[in-house]
């Protein structure tokens, strides 16, 4: 086994390029346990924790790009204005985990368990790709392909994702035994896209890859239509709608029993924290609606 | 591989196999052993450092990306001769039975307290959340926590 150590984005793909079954390794919080386990032997590894173009988040055009190598620590700290993902990233392990652990771990790993790609998927991200060949963009649908599977080229790097900033309430929620150094045994993110009049939901491990909840969206997007909730926040929801919505969500996880917990408990449980993060986004509307409505 | 890291203060070099974590590095071959080896997943926090004045898990960091950077570890803090205030502080509140847990709780406290001189328990269970022991309990860590920061910013604890 060999390390290689480029300064560079320039070095590091021509040495993927050079050497596709490269293995890269950023803050090691997956990788290294296998490596420790000996579960795995890669020929050789990259460290891509020095790699400025992977350590930069940016506002351009109306969307945010993050890059790979930004940690949890720094997307808590910096990235205050996407609450779900800050609130997914305060629960990826613990301080010490999230001062090494990146979003490119994430999507290289790709378990449907990573707690940021729930929040990546309801923003719609795309991930940038790069090879020395170039960059390419792919939508989220197409990344992801499988438990531990993505779209990734043996010559590319994961530079980061990009997604259009919406306006709007949302939330990440996720359960599990403790607070802290939890895999999740569920995990939902829930966005409205005020400009849109969508709702997206994006389920974790709860399949075999980071699910969304297509028809439960657009039934509950137009019931808020149907109430009148996106133009006057303080009217209801009738309940019968918030039901169908958080019974759409759970019929479209597809779980499995596992050591962290059973198929029909975690159905169950998509269930409820989709009702509860709808009436979270839909109060957080209502309290952003300003005091002064006549009651 | 050859490792040339900055330890303590100190230019140090080892010899290493490519694929051993810092963990390893500064245990077998630079005979620091405060950072205990215990789960080597990253669950436990025994292992905890400061890579360049981060708190890390050192068998969760390739040795090689240590390369030219600073590692602080629990040696730096204190000797017998010269107890941290944290240190004091988990013998003062009675923190430790067993003892193996105990030089990473206090290499995460001491970077608690250098972060928020004065954290509230939520803080401090928060901070403390990626470091385990099977013995205490956590009440008399909490209690050790409470004393330390009162030391450090300069009352009588």
């Amino acid at each position: 086994m060999d390390v290689l150590l480029p300064r560079t984005l320039h070095e590091a793909l021509a040495m993927k390029a050079d050497h596709p079954d490269v293995v890269p390794i950023a803050g090691g919080t997956d990788l290294m346990v296998d490596l420790n386990f000996d579960r795995r032997r890669p020929s050789s590894l990259m460290d891509v924790s020095r790699l400025r173009d992977l350590g930069e988040w940016r506002r351009e055009d109306g969307h945010l790009f993050l890059g790979a190598g930004v940690t949890y620590t720094r997307i808590v700290e910096e990235l205050g204005a996407f609450p779900p993902l800050v609130q997914a990233s305060r629960t990826v392990g613990s301080p010490q985990i999230r001062n090494r652990a990146t979003v490119g771990g994430n999507l290289g790993t790709a378990s449907p368990a990573g707690d940021a790609l729930p929040v990546l998927a309801a923003y719609g991200a795309d991930v940038v790709l790069q090879s020395a060949r170039g960059a390419r963009t792919l939508p989220w649908a197409q990344f992801l392909t499988g438990p531990k599977r993505n779209a990734l080229g043996p010559d590319e790097l994961i530079l980061g994702v990009r997604w259009r900033i919406a306006r709007g309430a949302g939330s990440f929620s996720k359960v599990g035994p403790r607070n802290a150094m939890v895999i999740a045994v569920a995990s939902l993110c829930l966005i409205l896209d005020e400009e849109r009049r969508e709702v997206r939901v994006a389920l974790g491990s709860v399949g075999p890859t980071i699910l969304r909840a297509h028809e439960a969206e657009t039934r509950v997007a137009r019931a808020i239509v149907d109430a009148g909730v996106w133009d006057d926040p303080v009217r209801e929801l009738p309940p019968q709608a918030v039901e169908t919505f958080a019974a759409g969500v759970a019929a479209a996880a597809q779980p499995i029993d596992d050591v962290r917990g059973t198929a029909s408990y975690r159905r169950h449980a998509c269930g409820i924290l989709a009702r509860r993060a709808l009436a979270w986004a839909l109060a957080d509307r209502r309290a952003g609606s300003g005091p002064a409505r006549p009651r | 591989m050859r490792i040339r890291v900055n330890i303590n203060g100190e230019p140090r070099t080892a010899e290493v196999w490519p694929g051993a974590s810092l963990l390893f590095m500064l245990r077998e071959h630079l005979g620091l052993a405060g950072a205990k080896n215990a789960c080597e997943q990253g669950e436990c926090g025994s292992c905890s450092v400061w890579l360049d004045g981060t708190l890390v898990c050192a068998c969760l960091v390739l040795a090689a990306q240590a390369q030219d950077r600073e590692v602080r570890t629990l040696e730096a803090l204190g000797s017998e001769g010269r107890v941290h205030p944290v240190q004091d502080a988990f013998l003062e509140a009675g923190a430790v039975q067993c003892g193996f847990c105990t030089p990473g709780l206090v290499v995460a406290v001491a970077d608690l307290l250098a972060r928020d001189p004065s954290p509230d328990e939520a803080v401090v269970r928060e901070a403390l959340s990626g470091n385990l022991c099977r013995c205490t309990g956590y009440a008399k860590i909490l209690d050790a926590v409470r004393i330390a920061s009162g030391r450090l910013r300069g009352g009588t604890g």
